[in-house]
């Protein structure tokens, strides 16, 4: 560069900058300037590369302040704004800095002003510049490049296209977070060489000279094609933080278009898969009774039956909830009509309870069978069958408003809990529900059924003394 | 036909990727900010953290990728309704290995694709052996690969404590998930959880994180104990839970716990969903005016009665317009407010005010009476601004006192956005 010369007065100025984010040059020439009382509009700032100078005839020899002039004043504030603007890829820069210094001489405190047009100015080239960096570190994506020489060890080489001269602040981030790998970074501005030990800055380079994929990248789209939820679309939010400009430099965000596409068919699939499109809950049981004859949300109800709807009083303080209905419920379309609702009835009488004080239901509506010969064979329904139903016989629960539940065997039981719980532990004692009403757990009655000898006898006794215990309860709840 | 087993085994990295990654869409957290600085200079691994998380990419869902979120497996011996890998549900189930977890992290790490990990898992076996596993994946990339980005566990609180202890003091965030606002909801929808023992082990996360914190005072070696803090999620529209419910529940939680952040996550549709939930996923933007109503409490100042206030009859904030504004016209009176003379609590309360744009503000008045042209370079949307301030060349009209205020305010935008979901 030129050396300093003297002041002349009255003279433009013209000063060249040897790196377009070259800091420290631009604040050693500015404060000279100031210093000889340049006003900003006498000069012409000229990056590399750069012509667009109106003061081509101007002199390259810059003043030299004289030895008493008063020290430059700048904030701290200022600096650091600075030091971030002037990567920024917009020419005015270097001069707008300028005009900056020389009105923080007369006003210290300008930079708090942020009304004012120049300070606002800076400010948003120093963001725009931030933001540059921070997409730079969030978008870099490394290629591995495979070495014939095993010496060499892995090579991982980016290509990234940044908007302003970002490139050499951003050196530091990778080496500190990549230090023991072997990376370069190539640009068009210039490129960044590292070898685990000494970082090279090197010419700018072409897209060609960078790798042209990774077998990983295959790993990385279906991650990324996988890690969102197509029922949440918001293309709008996507594009604000990663404009399509950065997206060819990106091996995800080929997908982006047919993942946009496909979201809705893949939202329906969800929910056809799963989610099961019940409407409203019904708010009379003729409603529930209607709709369970028509219900096909689980491969029950496709079987040759007919639904059993609940029978009993509609505000009754009991509700007896068993698995579902057999095959002569299923014919007669009530519930616990066949052998083990007379056992039912027996133990309930013995009990003192009146049957037809109570609300009895099933917790799955349909009868779930095989057919064996001419025989419909019972068949216990799974845990998803009965989750599935739960919304029925909550539907009925939420008319009826039982103060007692009693859920006769490990389906009625999940019905209401929602989860399996053993009988032997469960039985005895209530388990609060959260609509304030409780819930009574024993076997069903087909289990005693099954059973013959001591057997029977014990399972029959413990029947007993549930039923006794609830009917006691249910006393004290009117009480 | 193949066994489970074999089934399993035939199953390809990317397969396996698919699914779990599948899996853990739900969990809206992707964070990585907050954590202790460090790089790898000096070190044998990779990996650095600098205070701010970085966002590599961005999902169609607008959502910030910043980690491999994923989950160990989504076999589960759970049966929570709302939870797409619940016991009875027929999605198809994958398993990685832990050495398949840290090759992935590492190879995706290396290529500058994320900032760390985010692992969490279903329960399988039994609940220490689960979290034995996802602890087991930290303390490789930690202590074989000398990883120094990123990991966040989500741990699993019926684990013994020993074990949640260990996560912690590998992983810069640990996580415990509350799932629903209410207990009701929470013995409805996830009876296999217990609402005591998820906060038994927040209290116990909290106490070791305070007391690290203390030790590092003291000793400067003293070990770290999540750097980042913890956080949960809450699902919101799967149950009757209203705003302030949740609000409440939020607030007690950031109290109770000293928890970083609370996520919400829209109940959305999931394969294989139980008949329990609701049918339709709640608009997306009640999930945005919940984070927006964190956010007044955790830079503005509100109490989360104030919060409460904002809400409608029904408990609910309103959808078509922001809590800050919903507040600010249920008490007019507290407005105009001068912006040359008003304090910056007052300052904070104008709706369309941010927090950078009041610091500007204040910074400004000390060098210009502002006007309104000034206010405005101020802020994004002056026509938002003006009916709650005075300047000096500025007086709204009586405009507080409109009642069609509020329909003049509303953004059309969020009316569209509203519509769309
Ligand atoms: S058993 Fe229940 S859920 Fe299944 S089809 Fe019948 S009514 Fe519907």
């Amino acid at each position: 560069m030129t050396a300093l010369q003297h002041v002349k007065l009255g003279t433009y100025y013209v000063v060249a900058l040897p790196e377009a984010d070259d800091f420290d040059f631009w604040r050693e020439r500015a404060r000279a300037l100031v210093q000889c009382e340049v006003p900003p509009d006498r000069i012409a700032w000229v990056e590399p590369g750069g012509s667009g100078s109106l003061f081509s005839h101007g002199d390259r020899r810059l003043p030299v302040p004289p030895a008493d002039a008063p020290p430059v004043r700048a904030s701290k504030a200022f600096v650091s704004l600075a030091k971030s603007a002037i990567c920024h890829s917009d020419p005015e820069r270097f001069a707008l800095l300028y005009r900056l210094l020389w009105r923080l001489q007369a006003n210290p405190r300008l930079l708090e002003d942020g009304a004012d047009t120049e300070v606002r100015r800076l400010d948003e080239l120093a963001r725009t510049v931030r933001r540059d960096i921070h997409k730079m570190r969030a978008f870099v994506r490394f290629r591995l490049v495979e070495s014939e020489d095993e010496e060499a060890g892995e090579h991982y080489v980016a290509w990234f296209e940044p908007e302003h001269h970002i490139l050499r602040t951003n050196a530091g981030f990778f080496v500190r977070r990549f230090a023991n790998m072997k990376w370069s970074i190539l640009t068009p501005k210039g490129s960044l060489h590292w070898d685990g030990n000494v970082l090279e800055e090197g010419p700018p380079a072409q897209r060609s000279d960078a790798p042209q994929g990774d077998p990983t990248e295959d790993l990385w789209r279906k991650y990324y094609a996988s890690i969102f939820n197509p029922a949440r679309l918001k293309i709008g939010a996507m594009l604000k933080e990663m404009p399509r400009k950065y997206w060819k430099n990106m091996p995800e965000a080929v997908l982006i278009p047919e993942l946009v596409a496909g979201a809705q068919s893949r939202e329906s699939q969800m929910v056809a898969a799963g989610a099961l499109e019940f409407d409203e809950r019904p708010e009379t049981l003729e409603a529930i009774d209607k709709a369970i004859h028509a219900c096909r949300k689980c491969p029950i109800g496709s079987l040759d039956n007919h639904a059993v709807m609940g029978e009993g009083p509609k505000d009754a303080a009991l509700m007896i909830v068993g698995e579902q209905p057999g095959d002569q419920e299923d014919l007669a379309g009530r519930p616990f009509v066949g052998p083990a609702g007379q056992l039912l009835d027996w133990h309930l009488e013995r009990a003192g309870i009146d049957r037809r004080s109570a609300y009895v239901t099933n917790a799955v509506k349909h009868f779930k069978f095989v057919q064996r010969g001419k025989r419909r064979l019972h068949q216990s329904p799974t845990a998803k069958e009965i989750d599935t139903c739960r919304w029925w016989v909550e539907s009925e629960r939420q008319i009826v408003q039982p103060r007692l539940i009693l859920a006769m065997g490990a389906s009625a039981a999940r019905g209401m809990l929602g989860k399996t719980v053993s009988i032997s532990k469960a039985r005895g004692a209530p388990i609060p529900l959260e609509d304030g009403s409780e819930l009574w757990v024993t076997a069903h009655p087909s289990y005693l059924l099954r059973l013959d000898g001591a057997a029977q006898e014990e399972q029959s006794r413990l029947f007993d003394a549930d039923l006794a215990a609830v009917k006691a309860r249910l006393a004290e709840l009117a009480g | 036909m193949r066994t489970y087993k074999e089934q399993m085994g035939t199953q390809t990295t990317i397969e396996k990727l698919e699914i779990l990654a599948d899996a853990a869409k739900y969990d809206a957290s992707c964070a990585s900010s907050g954590t202790s600085k460090r790089n790898s200079t000096g070190g044998k691994g990779i990996g650095s953290t600098e205070g701010m998380g970085i966002c590599h990419a961005y999902a169609p869902d607008g959502r910030c990728i910043s980690l491999l979120k994923i989950l160990l497996t989504n076999h589960c011996v759970f049966d929570c309704h709302y939870c797409v890998n619940r016991k009875s549900s027929n999605v198809r189930r994958a398993r990685f290995t832990p050495q398949e977890v840290v090759d992935l992290t590492l190879s995706f790490y290396r290529r500058n694709y994320i900032e760390g990990l985010f692992l969490s898992s279903g329960i399988v076996k039994s609940s220490n052996h689960t979290m034995e596993q996802l602890v087991e994946v930290a303390r490789m990339l930690r202590e074989e690969h000398d990883f120094r980005g990123y990991i966040h566990l989500k741990t699993i609180p019926e684990a013994d404590p020993e074990l949640v202890h260990q996560a912690g003091l590998y992983a810069d965030r640990v996580s415990i998930n509350v799932e629903l606002p209410t207990d009701a909801g929470l013995t409805r929808l996830a009876p296999d959880k217990n609402a005591r023992q998820i906060e038994g082990a927040m209290g116990k996360l909290k106490s070791d994180i305070v007391e690290a914190k203390d030790n590092r005072k003291r000793f400067r070696h003293a070990p770290r104990f999540a750097p980042a803090g913890q956080s949960t999620q809450m699902i919101v529209g799967a149950d009757a839970a209203t705003d302030a419910d949740i609000v409440g529940k939020a607030s007690r939680l950031y109290d109770s716990f000293r928890l970083r952040r609370v996520y919400y996550s829209a109940f959305s549709p999931i394969p294989d969903a139980s008949a329990v939930l609701p049918l339709k996923r709640p608009p997306l933007i009640r999930e945005h005016r919940l984070y927006q109503s964190d956010w007044l409490m955790r830079f503005y100042g509100y109490q989360p009665s104030e919060v409460m206030q904002a809400t409608e009859a029904d408990g609910n904030l309103p959808l078509d317009i922001d809590p800050k504004l919903a507040w600010a016209l249920k008490f007019r009176e507290r407005f105009p407010v001068d912006v040359n003379r008003a304090s910056k609590e007052q300052l904070l309360r104008v709706p369309g005010l941010g927090v950078r744009a009041v610091g500007r503000i204040l910074a400004s008045r000390r060098h210009r009476t502002m006007r309104l042209e000034d206010v405005a370079k101020l802020t994004v949307s002056i026509a938002k601004v003006r009916p709650f301030i005075v300047t000096a060349d500025w007086r709204p009209v009586l405009l507080t006192d409109r009642a069609d205020l509020r329909a003049l305010l509303a953004p059309k935008q969020e009316q569209l956005e509203l519509f769309a979901a």
